[in-house]
């Protein structure tokens, strides 16, 4: 039986005004985050309510991966399993995977076929693809004994369903009437810079998983975070594929929510003085590539932007390192695991010879990636370096206390800008 | 070509790794070579991306330099337990092979889980030396699940 899903339900949730389950958000800054948001139990769960069940647009799929009618995949939003599936009319639904009668998967492997239904293993309750139930095994009984009551409406009894968007080829989500459209969620400044990427027909070239030890907002950050690129990973800053001193700067959508970083042109020295200054670990001119057909990239959006870093909140990626383009959506898993869905593509019309670049560029990210490997670790490093610091802060002060975008990238701009969005969804 | 031959060549590349020796690694290759870890959904899609990608043996070297110098994760190593060779087929002088693995992965503080199993296809050949090197070697892990991070090639 499905009961009406709305805050109603959930009196515990609320605080009072402004105030966290831990009492007020501390200096009320975007610029402090208290450590307990990556440990609590609690405001995981109302992470779960209010962020990613609520009004906000959550990746769910590629429309690549699901061309034909009757072609589905399932994920999660947040805590909750759905099936996304092509409509007979090319349209696009998503529905919570969990049977109206006993609450079984609907659907549990990973994507497919299922021509005009759905139908649960358990008691062969079947759907259809726009998640409406339709049949009921036995739904008379046998010999007019058994069956369903009557008055039973099948019509009050199917799974959640999420409104859905499309944009440029990414498939989103919501369970919530009040989200707005997709391109008024994202503003103008980072919609344009999906269009940018994704501006004609993609083609999936691989798909693999990276479970992380942290809490799914550490990733979340850290991909916002432009202060560290260059000197967390050393491959990165190295083989001038970007650096802070590199031109460049970050965009924050006007509600803090979404961001997109940027590296301009080519890497040339200036300002090469700053690292030598701080003698960082990350400046090293002697180490040289072998075979540096790993770096040979070329110019393919028709602007000089080399990397560019894009987050839509509260969990997917869209990335472009070079020739290098991949999906990352972040899917939590309790307080502190998450895992890291990265889904890597190229275009329909790319050459041999753009397969074979895009294929070692994909040297730099992944699992195993030259430049984002660190990234796999660090947040566990955080997680556990602050075990017994719930009570405690972190400062994200570098570039101001606020959430604008700023012409440079020594800045955690939008890593205040998630935390802007993210209190406003929590109601702290 | 010899079973026994290519049981030490996959012995030599396990021990080359799980004793962190891995300068040896990439001298088992030919260059030009393929190198790939990917998964066997990714195969069975005809997707074909690898979380690791080389097509020479300086491309190998890189791996190595950047493991030696560049990257930095947790105090790890592997222990490859490799099955036994099953020769394919050959073909101009070259032999497929696949070979059934598992690698545990001991990490700092001592914990030893079961890190990827899978089946490593590759195509041998013998080197202008007399040795035997491999020209081709496709790392197919079983899951699509890779924990943490992965450093050290498979």
């Amino acid at each position: 039986m499905d009961i009406r899903h709305d805050a109603s339900e959930y009196q515990t949730d609320e605080t009072p005004h402004g105030q966290t389950p831990h009492g007020p958000w501390p200096e009320n800054s975007l610029a402090r985050v208290p450590y307990w948001v990556y440990q609590d139990q609690d405001n995981y769960a109302r992470e779960m309510r209010r962020i990613f069940e609520g009004a906000t647009w959550n990746f769910v799929c590629l429309e690549a991966d699901i061309p034909d009618k009757g072609d589905y995949r399932t994920n999660q939003v947040g805590g909750m399993p759905v099936i996304v599936v092509r409509d007979t009319d090319g349209s696009i639904n998503c529905f919570e995977n969990r049977c109206a009668h006993r609450g079984a998967l609907i659907a549990f492997d990973d994507g497919g076929n299922v021509q005009n239904n759905f139908k649960c293993i358990y008691h062969a309750w079947s759907y259809d693809l726009g998640g409406n139930l339709r049949g009921i095994a036995f739904e008379r009984g046998i010999n007019g004994v058994g069956g369903m009551p009557k008055d039973f409406k099948r019509e009050t009894h199917s799974p959640r369903k999420l409104r859905t968007a499309t944009l440029c080829g990414l498939v989103f989500a919501t369970l919530s009437p009040d989200t707005p459209s997709i391109e008024e969620y994202l503003g103008a400044d980072v919609l344009g810079r999906v269009r940018r990427v994704l501006n004609r027909p993609i083609r999936i070239m691989g798909r693999f998983t990276q479970p992380l030890p942290n809490n799914w907002k550490l990733y979340v950050e850290n991909v916002k975070d432009t202060y560290h690129a260059s000197l967390l990973h050393l491959f990165f800053a190295t083989f001038r594929i970007t650096r802070l001193t590199q031109a460049g700067g970050v965009l924050v959508s006007p509600d803090g929510a979404h961001h997109s970083s940027y590296t301009i042109g080519s890497a040339d020295m200036p300002g090469v003085e700053a690292f030598r200054e701080k003698d960082l670990r990350s400046e090293n001119d002697d180490y040289k590539l072998a075979d540096p057909s790993l770096l040979d990239s070329v110019e393919e959006f028709g602007d000089k932007i080399q990397l560019q870093i894009l987050s839509i909140f509260p969990g997917v990626v869209l990335q472009q390192i070079h020739n290098c383009l991949a999906v990352r959506q972040v899917v939590p898993k309790g307080t502190d695991k998450m895992e890291l869905m990265w889904t890597y593509f190229g275009f329909d019309d790319d050459t041999p010879e753009m397969n074979k670049r895009r294929l070692k560029q994909q040297n730099l990210v992944g699992p195993a990636g030259f430049v984002s490997m660190e990234d796999g670790c660090v947040g566990g490093f955080v997680q556990r370096g602050i075990a017994a610091a719930g009570d405690k802060i972190s400062v994200v002060e570098m570039g101001g206390s606020t959430a604008e975008s700023q012409a440079t990238r020594a800045t955690e701009s939008p890593v205040r800008g998630f935390w802007k969005a993210y209190r406003r969804h929590m109601g702290y | 070509m010899d079973v026994a031959r290519l049981v030490e060549l996959n012995a030599a590349y396990a021990r080359a790794i799980d004793n962190e020796q891995f300068e040896q690694w990439p001298e088992l290759f030919a260059d030009p070579c393929l190198y790939k870890v990917t998964t066997a959904d990714n195969v069975a899609k005809g997707l074909e991306s690898g979380i690791m990608y080389a097509d020479s043996r300086d491309m190998l070297r890189d791996r190595v330099s950047a493991l030696r110098k560049a990257n930095i994760y947790e105090r790890q190593r592997y222990r490859h337990i490799v099955g036994l060779p099953h020769v394919m087929g050959h073909a101009n002088g070259a032999t497929d092979v696949e070979t059934p693995f598992l690698i545990v992965r001991i990490m700092r503080d001592g914990t030893m889980p079961l890190f990827a199993t899978g089946c490593s296809r590759h195509t041998v050949a013998t080197g202008r030396d007399g040795a035997l090197k491999l020209a081709e070697r496709i790392v197919v892990c079983d899951g699509g699940r890779f924990d943490t991070l992965v450093a050290i090639p498979l």
